[in-house]
């Protein structure tokens, strides 16, 4: 079994090449395929899943060398080795599990809601190849490989962001992903090269293991690129930008990419190099602040948004700002970082379906001021929704709720002023998460219609959605409802990740509190954050058109002026110092150059003249100048 | 007589000699004023051979002859041959190589 | 000439009595024939016909000899004459005679500045070197006497060219052999047709049908009986392809077309006595040439 971890990411890759390649011949099974693909790596991952847990914890972790990639034999002190080999140890298989688990849903969700789009078949092949990149960079067991599934899921998010590029925003919204994602990929990369001159080998058992010997200048800075890696990928503060745009591809993609598993690639990053971050509490305090920061803009972004996939992604953010927030705390949070991006990946995943499964019944309407009452006509649709609603808004005994709470726990257990501040910032994000989820669902599905024809003038006729898109939003629901409660059986989850990042510290909360008043306070901020959108949007007929609003929600419809501080801050003085120097290069360097040799041209131009072909003319300079030379020479000696 | 007015004399043959190349167009009448200029020159080796008691002088002045004697006929036959095929032979004429 | 007339020996005599001042009838000779020299070459600058230049250049280039032979250069002298004035000047002449049929040079300077800058720079070279000349130390005056002695010029230069300068003799040599070579070589011309034979000639004249007689002759009829005259046909027009076409373009000597006004005009009036003079009408059609 262990002999085929690379099978793995290599069945998405193959699927992914048969369809690229393959082109218009494909079309006909090209998804069907795709699903196959998807299927067989999950089965695989399984089968690995079952086979690890036949073994004890410490032979848990399994290695595959594949071959050498850039193998530079021993020249000075650090050769330079770099392999394709992967590891598969207890983290990696949570990653294998949900990216394979969730993404085999997803593909099968797609039949049905890419039947009416002529590039199906391409859009398999992208969410194939997405699969084997992201898949790469959970199973690597070096840093450069990673890089490589890093960027792979990037350019796999680029193509399917700018899916419909006939779209001019679809288009735009790709370029700008891409091109703040490669801000963050400068990080890792910076890091990675860090690595390699540190310590003189890319393999994380190389890094951690000598990561003690390293300077703690070292060690931040690294750290801190790190974490300027997964600020980029996982659409965190201060890069946060792209992720909201990001929703202009097709749902499934939302679903898959931007909601369970790529964006979630930085917190696994974090997480990985906890042996770094350990060594680091610049780093880490850098980390929990990045976190705290994200997951309350993110909060307030979503409540603003009427688009039901925007506001989505605002929700995405704030719940990565959590896992990032944990993560950030050390041994206290990152086993709960990780099951929060588990539990994430199922609700939000669900939840983006169930968006999606709305949309594709109102003729693509995103508008959640043009829905409502659609509990009726939808019930899968609603029923499923609401799970993920009640996992989110972290209602026990659904899964949000034992990661969250968690989150909260460890935040308030850090200590200190630091501890209150972030317990409570993550307190109030619980807070604000219930009131626009809450805001959401009644939007969506409560009230009543405010149905509006589409461009074309038909009628929206919502419908329960094909067994295809309805059989995946059930899965994901029975994941959304239980996988807390069976992460939390026993601590397993924690126990099943101590091996790798180590052994659970136990905090200390402050002032008195303990665990369950702890839960009943939380408890309670969200029955505020309910109470108050029910207030709000229940009692109240809904606006067809937004009203102004605070100025809090004019900022946070405009994602807290996010764009327009990088278009201010970034953007003008980058336009302006180019433009300053193509002009300095146009006029100054090339006028010079220009000017010389213009000068040159003409001098020659005019001296060619002489050149006038007439043997006396040069017989006359010859003469000239032997009468010059006497004078010379006659000067000379008198 | 003081003996450097040969010399005087060789000077003002070598100007008039490179004066007529300056002036004149004809390729015949240029290439006698080349002649001009190296008889004049051939004077004033003479007339240095004389003042050392030296023959190295007519020595030279005898291989300045041979030498023009070569460059005569070589020299009249590039006329000929310029002439036969531009029925010209001002050098004022063959001056295609410019700029 | 005095230098000359006497014997070697006794020239080195003579020359060797001054020390530094040559003998009054050297400088005499000097005065005379370097005037003679300056003015041959004036000439051959000056004049406007080849020809006249040519003569010049002989002139100058005797009188060089004489130089050469007053002062001891006695071999030199006779090869001055022999193979310049002799060989060389001749071939002047006969690649004139090949070319110079439009060779009439006028001496109206085309090239923009040229002459003034030349003037210039003549004038300024002349002044510049013979300035230099005045103030070369040239140090005491030997005389050829010693040069001449023992065996006399020509055996004593003998020996010198065949020892020491035998390298740069056999050089030369081969310099002449290719000089000789080359101007056979750029002369010559390859027949690339079988030359014609009278009969083909006769027969190519008959089928172009042009011309079948041969041309007449100059003369005939004409006021002058002289080749570059046109004969006058009997209608009293000239006949424009009697005169050889080399002459016809000499255009000083006489033009066809002033010729005919001339000729009918006389031709009007055929019994008004004296005809009217050439020479007048020459200068009229010369002048109108030009």
């Amino acid at each position: 079994m262990e002999k085929l971890i690379w099978l793995v990411p290599g069945l998405p890759l193959l699927g992914a090449a048969v369809l690229l390649l393959g082109g218009r011949r494909t079309n006909a099974w090209g998804h069907l395929l795709g699903c196959l693909t998807a299927l067989g790596s999950f089965a695989l991952g399984a089968g690995l899943f079952f086979t690890m847990l036949g073994k004890s914890d410490a032979e848990r972790s399994m290695h595959q060398h594949l071959y050498s990639w850039v193998p530079v034999p021993g020249t000075g002190q650090n050769p330079f080795q770099a392999d394709v080999s992967f590891q598969l140890d207890q983290l990696s298989m949570v990653f294998v599990l949900l990216i394979t688990g969730v993404g085999s849903l997803i593909h099968i969700y797609s039949i049905g809601y890419m039947s009416h789009d002529r590039e199906r078949r391409k859009f398999f092949s992208y969410l194939n190849l997405f699969l084997a990149a992201m898949l790469i960079l959970v199973l690597a067991d070096n840093y450069l490989l990673l890089y490589v599934g890093w960027e792979g899921v990037g350019l796999a998010s680029y193509l399917l962001i700018g899916f419909w590029q006939h779209k001019p925003s679809a288009a735009a919204a790709a370029k700008k992903a891409f091109v703040v994602n490669r801000v963050g990929d400068v990080g890792l990369s910076i890091a990675v090269m860090l690595m390699f001159v540190t310590f003189g080998s890319f393999s994380f058992d190389t890094v951690f293991g000598t990561a003690k010997g390293a300077s703690d200048g070292t060690l931040t800075a690294i750290g801190i690129m790190l974490l300027l890696a997964a600020c980029g990928k996982s659409a965190q503060f201060p890069l946060q930008t792209w992720l909201g745009d990001a929703m202009e591809g097709p749902t499934p993609v939302s679903a898959l990419i931007h909601a369970a598993t790529m964006v979630t690639a930085g917190v696994y990053l974090i997480v990985r190099s906890h042996a770094i971050f350990d060594l680091s509490p610049t780093a880490r305090l850098l980390v929990t602040i990045v976190g705290a920061i994200t997951l309350l803009f993110g909060a307030i972004v979503g409540c603003a948004k009427d688009d039901i996939k925007k506001g989505l992604a605002g929700s995405t953010m704030s719940q990565i700002g959590y896992m990032i927030l944990a993560a950030g705390l050390g041994p206290i949070g990152y086993a709960f970082a990780i099951m929060h991006l588990v539990t994430h990946g199922f609700f939000k995943a669900g939840l983006f379906l169930g968006a999606g499964s709305v949309m594709h019944g109102m003729n693509d309407e995103v508008n959640m001021r043009h829905y409502g009452g659609l509990r009726k006509y939808m019930p899968i649709t609603f029923g499923t929704f609401f799970l993920g609603y009640l996992a989110i808004i972290g209602c026990p005994p659904f899964s949000g709720f034992y990661s969250k709470d968690k989150i909260i726990e460890a935040a308030f257990s850090k200590g200190g002023t630091s501890g209150w501040i972030l317990g409570g910032a993550a307190l109030l994000g619980a807070l604000i998460t219930a009131f626009y989820m809450t805001r959401m669902v009644i939007m969506t599905f409560f009230g009543e219609k405010r149905w509006v024809e589409d461009a074309d003038g038909h009628e929206p006729h919502p419908h329960e959605s094909p067994s295809t898109m309805a059989l995946p939003m059930l899965l994901l629901a029975v994941g959304s409802v239980g996988a807390g409660f069976l992460f939390n059986m026993n601590e397993s989850f924690v126990k099943w990740l101590e091996p790798v990042v180590g052994p659970r510290a136990e905090g200390k909360l402050p002032g008195g509190l303990n665990s369950t008043t702890l839960s009943i306070i939380t408890l309670a901020a969200v029955a505020v954050g309910v109470g108050f959108a029910y207030l709000k949007y229940g009692t109240r007929k809904v606006p067809a058109v937004a009203p102004r609003g605070s100025f809090i929600t004019v900022a946070a419809r405009k994602d807290l002026y996010g764009d327009a501080f990088n278009e201010a801050a970034l953007m003008r003085p980058g336009q302006y110092l180019t433009r300053t120097l193509v002009y300095t290069d146009n006029r100054g360097v090339d006028g010079a150059i220009n000017g010389l040799a213009a000068l040159v041209g003409g001098t020659s131009g005019r001296l060619r003249r002489l050149q006038n072909g007439f043997v006396r003319s040069y017989a006359l300079s010859m003469f000239g100048g032997a009468a010059a030379l006497i004078a010379a020479i006659l000067f000379a000696k008198l | 007589m003081n003996p450097e007015n040969y010399l005087f004399l060789s000077a003002l043959l070598f100007t008039i000699g490179a004066f007529g190349v300056l002036i004149r167009r004809n390729a015949i009448v240029v290439f006698m004023c080349v002649e001009l200029m190296l008889n004049a020159v051939n004077l004033s080796l003479v007339t240095f051979s004389r003042m050392h008691g030296d023959l190295t002088g007519q020595v030279i002045a005898f291989f300045t002859m041979v030498v023009a004697a070569a460059e005569v006929v070589v020299g009249l036959a590039i006329i000929v041959s310029v002439f036969r095929t531009r029925r010209s032979a001002s050098v004022d004429d063959a001056n295609l190589l410019k700029y | 000439m005095a230098g000359s007339a006497l014997g070697p020996h006794q020239a080195a005599v003579v020359l060797a009595d001054g020390m530094g001042k040559t003998s009054t009838g050297e400088a005499v000779q000097f005065w005379v024939l370097g005037a003679v020299a300056v003015l041959g070459a004036l000439g051959m600058v000056l004049s406007k016909k080849a020809v006249h230049s040519a003569l010049s250049l002989a002139a100058t280039m005797v009188c060089l000899a004489v130089f050469y032979l007053a002062q001891g250069a006695y071999f030199l002298g006779v090869v001055q004459i022999v193979v310049y004035t002799g060989a060389i000047m001749m071939l002047f002449l006969f690649v004139l005679m090949l070319v110079g049929v439009s060779s009439a040079d006028s001496l109206v300077e085309t090239i923009k500045g040229q002459r003034k800058l030349a003037v210039l720079a003549g004038v300024a070279f002349a002044v510049l070197i013979m300035t230099t000349l005045g103030h070369a130390r040239l140090g005491s005056f030997a005389g050829s006497g010693a040069a001449n002695a023992g065996g006399g010029n020509v055996k004593n230069l003998a020996d010198l060219i065949f020892s020491k300068y035998f390298w740069a003799f056999e050089v030369t040599s081969a310099l002449l052999i290719t000089a000789a070579v080359g101007a056979m070589v750029l002369t010559h011309r390859e027949r690339l047709v079988a030359r014609k034979s009278q009969k083909e000639l006769v027969e190519e004249r008959v089928r172009t049908g042009k011309r079948m007689t041969p041309l007449p002759t100059p003369g005939v009829y004409a006021r002058h009986n002289a080749v570059d005259i046109p004969a006058l046909l009997p209608d009293g027009s000239p006949a424009e392809d009697s005169v050889n076409a080399t002459l016809v373009a000499r255009t000083p000597v006489r033009d066809a077309v002033g010729l005919t006004a001339v000729t009918r005009q006389a031709m009007a009036v055929p019994r008004q006595g004296e005809a009217p003079l050439v020479e007048s009408t020459a200068g009229a059609a010369n002048g109108d040439n030009e």
